[in-house]
């Protein structure tokens, strides 16, 4: 029929719209999903997949939810992945590259093939990443390594081991707690808020009657 | 990858962006407003809602479909509550941002914690929130003007307390997330960098990128993982579990995969249990997370919690309309609070792209339905969202920088929304409505029920602002947290678990002659053409 490509879930031939997301064409063809699918929208990571195209030799990796079936499409979902993630104290944690040594050593061992690179389903420098985290560069690493979702295909591409996306989580946590600048008119509000510098002003308007409110509403200066 | 009609209208819109961008379109009257939501949001259409039938808010209208919900038969009226198979002072169901801010604060209590979620912990429209989180943490803003924003924005119908405590607090919820590591974007001198949303006076949208939702999740959830805190995947809760005097003190639940009956016995229960975008009310398609399907209100409901402003649905004014694989995904409001502006099929900008989100969607739906000036497309139509208009505005770079996650979406579609504007039409986004709450977070029906995130109704009225849901879901998970905590170590424990409760409300559904048909609460949606409901 027109328009219907040829796909292959675990093995099993499917003739699907060829429209559809690999997500989609697998509940076209049946499937209820209770794993490997989430937000659906590219941002959580559940729906990690591998595929390879009738005939080619390249291994591909894939969000099921964000990627078109093509005709001759071999699918596996990766559900699940057993990364290492270890437990600190963000309270605790030395912030420098001993940190890492402590709690992600392996990274030490990347062999630099580039493997999770070439794997990432966001088209992450991973392997980037993970060289500033080994030297305790935490604010490269968490800037590289922003737009991951966690989907593990990284991790499990790689030979030395490493569960990147938890070492980079660990990179941006200590990032965004000890090392970005601080924000003085956040703690300033906070303050501000404690000592009740606003409460009489919030009670004043909520006790407005709503004609009242309703003016003050409709006539607020908004910032340009 | 654009239709050649869409590429003849996108013509138009290039032609006319200078002078669009030259002018800024005039906001709504008050009566403007009340008029266009009246003849044109889905709200407002009569025959999409019903009259409820039993339990705490008989009379009351709602969506057809989450009145099916409520009055279909519980998917177990019997079972074996004699085992118990997970036990903590506090049982917290449901593992977005809520559920995982209350885990936390619980914790700190002292009390022992135990965390279910029918998906994996951080499968939530938490996950999925793009534009960021308010707080009034200027110089120029204040928690009055913050609160007078999110008043006038859900129509004067917020729960006054509950709006105060979500406005007072929200400078500490930033701090509180800064602090565990949550990475807002800031000025190099640590100034964080804010902008408007739809409906506020002040620029007060905290952002993480375009990943502001996943980032505090992913920050939550590692936080969450850190603590001796029993976290239970693929188990949902079916029913709630209360003593023979009426307070919560467990759940029925159910593994995903397994489909065993498991008894999880707690002192104080979190219903953190989220939205309902999946059941895809009136048709729309959603910005949801796959698990939205409003079990929690169903498990609140049958327990005695009474609803609030469960007819009153948030539809996103800028769902993707195209292409296809995408339709109905968010595209976040950020791209128009960095400039971009919406505008019809002939290039005309129609209306001011902030106006609030129930007004946006409505003026949308207008522009399509009710002035036949929108795009056609396979799954309906679309107005634009004039993209490259940002790049003018900030300069080139300005989209990698601040909305990445925007311009991989489209890319993955051969669309690249720097030099071309991109197809929007509304989208189901939130539950506006949910259980109604007491400002410690309790339900006043149900003593020991807490209820966090967006399954309370009550704290933005009948429509919410940008940025205030993430901060919503910090506040009330967090309060909800620390009260049930100090209640499980401080009262006495509850008695014996019955499905007394479920029982009644069974026997009323009997007595007033109603048979859905069905089963709920519904779990998953069902997408395959041959599926039973989940």
């Amino acid at each position: 029929m027109e328009g219907m490509v040829n796909v292959y879930f675990f093995g099993k031939r499917y003739v699907v719209p060829g429209e559809l997301t690999i997500m989609r064409a697998m509940e076209y063809a049946g499937y209820q999903l209770v794993r490997g699918c989430g937000c659906r929208n590219g941002f959580c990571g559940a729906c990690a997949t591998l595929y390879r195209i009738k005939g080619k030799q390249e291994l591909k990796s894939c969000l099921a939810c964000q990627t078109q079936v093509e005709e001759g499409m071999y699918v596996a979902t990766l559900p699940f992945f057993p990364l290492v993630k270890q437990v600190y104290d963000m309270e605790k944690v030395p912030v420098s590259q001993q940190v890492m040594m402590q709690l992600y050593p392996e990274i030490y061992a990347c062999i630099g093939c580039n493997a999770c690179t070439k794997s990432c389903t966001q088209e992450l420098d991973v392997m980037q990443y993970i060289a500033y985290a080994q030297r305790g560069d935490f604010a490269a690493c968490a800037e590289a390594s922003f737009d991951c979702v966690m989907c593990g295909v990284c991790s499990a591409r790689c030979p030395a081991g490493i569960s990147h996306p938890q070492v980079a989580m660990l990179a941006r946590r200590i990032n965004g707690k000890y090392l970005a600048p601080k924000s003085q008119h956040l703690a300033d509000r906070v303050r501000e808020i404690e000592n009740g510098d606003f409460q009489s002003l919030l009670e004043a308007l909520m006790d407005k009657p709503l004609e009242q409110m309703q003016e003050l509403y409709n006539h607020r200066d908004i910032e340009q | 990858m654009y239709t050649p009609e869409m590429l003849a209208s996108m013509a138009k819109v290039e032609a006319s962006r200078n002078k669009n961008l030259a002018t800024e379109p005039r906001r709504m009257t008050a009566e403007e407003k009340k008029a266009l939501l009246e003849a044109f949001h889905p709200d407002d259409k009569a025959d999409q809602f019903t009259q409820l039938q039993v339990g705490p808010n008989a009379g009351e209208r709602v969506p057809l479909e989450l009145a099916e919900l409520l009055q279909s038969t519980p998917r177990v009226l019997d079972a074996d509550l004699t085992r118990t198979d997970l036990e903590a002072d506090v049982l917290i169901i449901g593992g977005g941002g809520a559920g995982c801010s209350a885990a936390i604060e619980a914790q700190n209590t002292g009390a022992s914690v135990a965390l279910v979620t029918k998906l994996r912990v951080g499968d939530a429209n938490t996950m999925m929130a793009e534009g960021g989180i308010q707080a009034a943490d200027k110089p120029n803003d204040s928690p009055a003007i913050h609160f007078l924003d999110a008043y006038g924005g859900g129509h004067f119908a917020a729960k006054k307390p509950l709006l105060y405590k979500l406005v007072t607090q929200a400078p500490e919820a930033i701090a509180w997330l800064n602090d565990l590591g949550v990475e807002f974007d800031k000025a190099p001198d640590g100034t964080m960098i804010t902008t408007h949303g739809g409906g506020t006076s002040r620029k007060r949208m905290h952002a993480a990128k375009d990943y502001s939702g996943a980032e505090i999740m992913r920050t939550l959830r590692d936080e969450v993982l850190n603590r001796p805190i029993q976290v239970v995947d693929f188990t949902a809760a079916i029913e709630l579990l209360l003593d023979e005097g009426g307070r919560a003190c467990g759940a029925l639940l159910m593994n995903m995969e397994t489909r065993e009956i498991l008894v999880a016995r707690a002192k104080t229960v979190i219903l953190a249990t989220g939205g309902a975008g999946r059941m895809h009310y009136q048709g729309f398609p959603t910005s949801n997370h796959y698990g939205a399907t409003a079990d929690g209100l169903v498990l609140g409901y049958r327990a005695g919690a009474k609803l609030l402003y469960a007819d009153t649905l948030q539809y996103h004014p800028t769902g993707a309309a195209f292409p296809q694989q995408i339709f109905g995904a968010l595209v976040t409001e950020k791209v128009r609070s960095l400039g971009a502006m919406l505008i019809n099929r002939e290039g005309e900008a129609f209306m001011h792209p902030l106006e609030t989100r129930d007004v946006s969607a409505a003026s949308i739906i207008r522009e399509c339905l009710g002035r036949d000036k929108g795009v056609k497309t396979a799954d309906g139509q679309g107005v634009w969202l004039d993209t490259p208009m940002i790049e003018l505005k900030h300069g080139e770079g300005t989209i990698a920088r601040r909305i990445p996650a925007m311009l991989r979406m489209f890319g993955k579609y051969g669309i690249d929304l720097r030099k071309q504007p991109i197809l929007v039409y509304p989208t189901l986004h939130y539950q506006n409505g949910g259980l109604d709450i007491n400002p410690d977070c309790q339900t006043p029906a149900v003593p020991g029920l807490f209820v966090a995130g967006e399954a309370v109704g009550g704290i933005h009225g009948r429509n919410r602002l940008m940025g205030n849901s993430l901060l919503d879901i910090i506040v009330f998970g967090r309060d909800a947290g620390r009260n049930a905590g100090q209640m499980a170590v401080t009262a006495q424990a509850p008695g014996s678990p019955t499905l007394n409760h479920v029982l009644r409300y069974q026997a009323q559904l009997d007595g007033a002659g109603i048979h859905t048909g069905k089963y709920s609460p519904r779990l998953l949606p069902t997408y395959n053409a041959m599926g039973k409901d989940f």
